[in-house]
């Protein structure tokens, strides 16, 4: 009887690795990045070459880091989801306009709407790198303490949005919640 | 015969020239610069390194490599920059950990398993009784068969 079932076993054992790998997309790599202050960087601003910007100018509550380009495709699919974003949820966003050119990438901005409250202007992909990107569009959350909660690889749309972001946020905010009670009842 | 072939050096020429990339490092480094670029896995074609992919980020990490180099960074250093950035997913030959130890540790309990397994098939059959004499059933059934053959 052992004989049969020590192989059947092993056998379904694999079945089962094999078959969860099916539905694993092997394009999306973890970032090692999540959990850590967001890297830092000097750059001039898309619109004024003479501005610059650096990581503090990236403040706020909950803020998005969106990396894209106008030779990338699908930046060009998520560009209404994130004028949504801003316009109907006052989203801050702020741009990584990735390994691009300054001029096609103002006139986009014309075109299609600008979701951004600025962009950091970083042709030689040299931010990217720090950033970890490796495929725009790319979209990091950032809280108020400089710390890269979330990354998505791939285009923003309004259900990835509620489904990833916003339930990431609220896990954050109850979480912090939870610990600002806690600090007050040992208080 | 030659004409036949010509489109195919034509391809083989401008592919050598577009895998050759246009970063050059000085002689000294060069060594290690393809060594560190063929432990690099290029995030847009994974199944190819850094040193063979023509993706547009391979040139990125290329000319990073190429600086770290040239400001006298550790071959370990520069591995290290990588993989803080884009996990241990970009180093072809990924790190022991925790996480990993079945990854290194598991061909090696399938080699031992495999021949213990064998080791232990062998010594059951070695032990075993050789059948000497026939039982009057087997030696009945024996003379069956061959009579029938004879037949």
């Amino acid at each position: 009887m052992i004989r049969f079932l020590v192989p059947a076993f092993i056998f379904l054992v694999l079945v089962g690795f094999l078959f969860v790998g099916l539905y694993k997309d092997p394009s999306l790599v973890p970032s090692p990045l999540i959990g850590k202050p967001v890297p830092t960087f000097v750059a001039s601003t898309l619109k004024d070459p003479n501005k610059t910007i650096t990581e503090k100018d990236l403040q706020g509550e909950f803020i998005l880091v969106n990396v894209w380009a106008t030779w990338c495709a699908a930046c060009k699919q998520e560009h209404a989801a994130l004028v949504y974003l801003t316009e109907q949820l006052q989203v801050p966003i702020y741009g990584l306009n990735y390994k691009d050119d300054r001029k096609s990438a103002l006139d986009w901005l014309q075109r299609y709407g600008d979701p951004y409250v600025a962009n950091i202007f970083d042709d030689s992909g040299r931010i990217g790198i720090d950033f970890g990107v490796y495929g725009a569009p790319e979209t990091f959350l950032i809280d108020k303490h400089g710390i890269i909660q979330h990354k998505l690889v791939g285009i923003m749309t309004p259900d990835v949005w509620e489904n990833q972001f916003v339930t990431k946020i609220n896990q954050i905010i109850s979480a912090s919640n939870a610990m600002s009670k806690q600090m007050a009842s040992v208080q | 015969m030659i004409k036949n072939f010509l489109p195919l050096f034509i391809c083989l020429f401008y592919l050598s020239v577009a895998n050759a990339g246009f970063i050059t490092v000085a002689p000294e480094y060069e060594d290690r610069y393809e060594k560190i670029l063929s432990q690099l896995r290029c995030l847009v074609c994974q199944n190819q390194t850094v040193a063979e992919s023509p993706a547009g980020l391979a040139d990125d990490f290329r000319l990073e490599v190429k600086e770290m180099l040239e400001r006298g960074a550790s071959d370990e250093e520069i591995l290290t920059f990588m993989s803080d950035r884009y996990g241990d997913f970009v180093l072809y030959k990924p790190p022991v950990k925790t996480r990993t130890y079945l990854l290194w540790v598991g061909p090696f309990v399938f080699l031992i398993g495999g021949v213990l397994l064998v080791v232990t098939l062998v010594k059951k059959r070695a032990q075993a009784e050789p059948i000497t004499e026939l039982s009057d059933q087997d030696k009945q059934r024996l003379k069956s068969l061959l009579d029938e053959d004879n037949k």
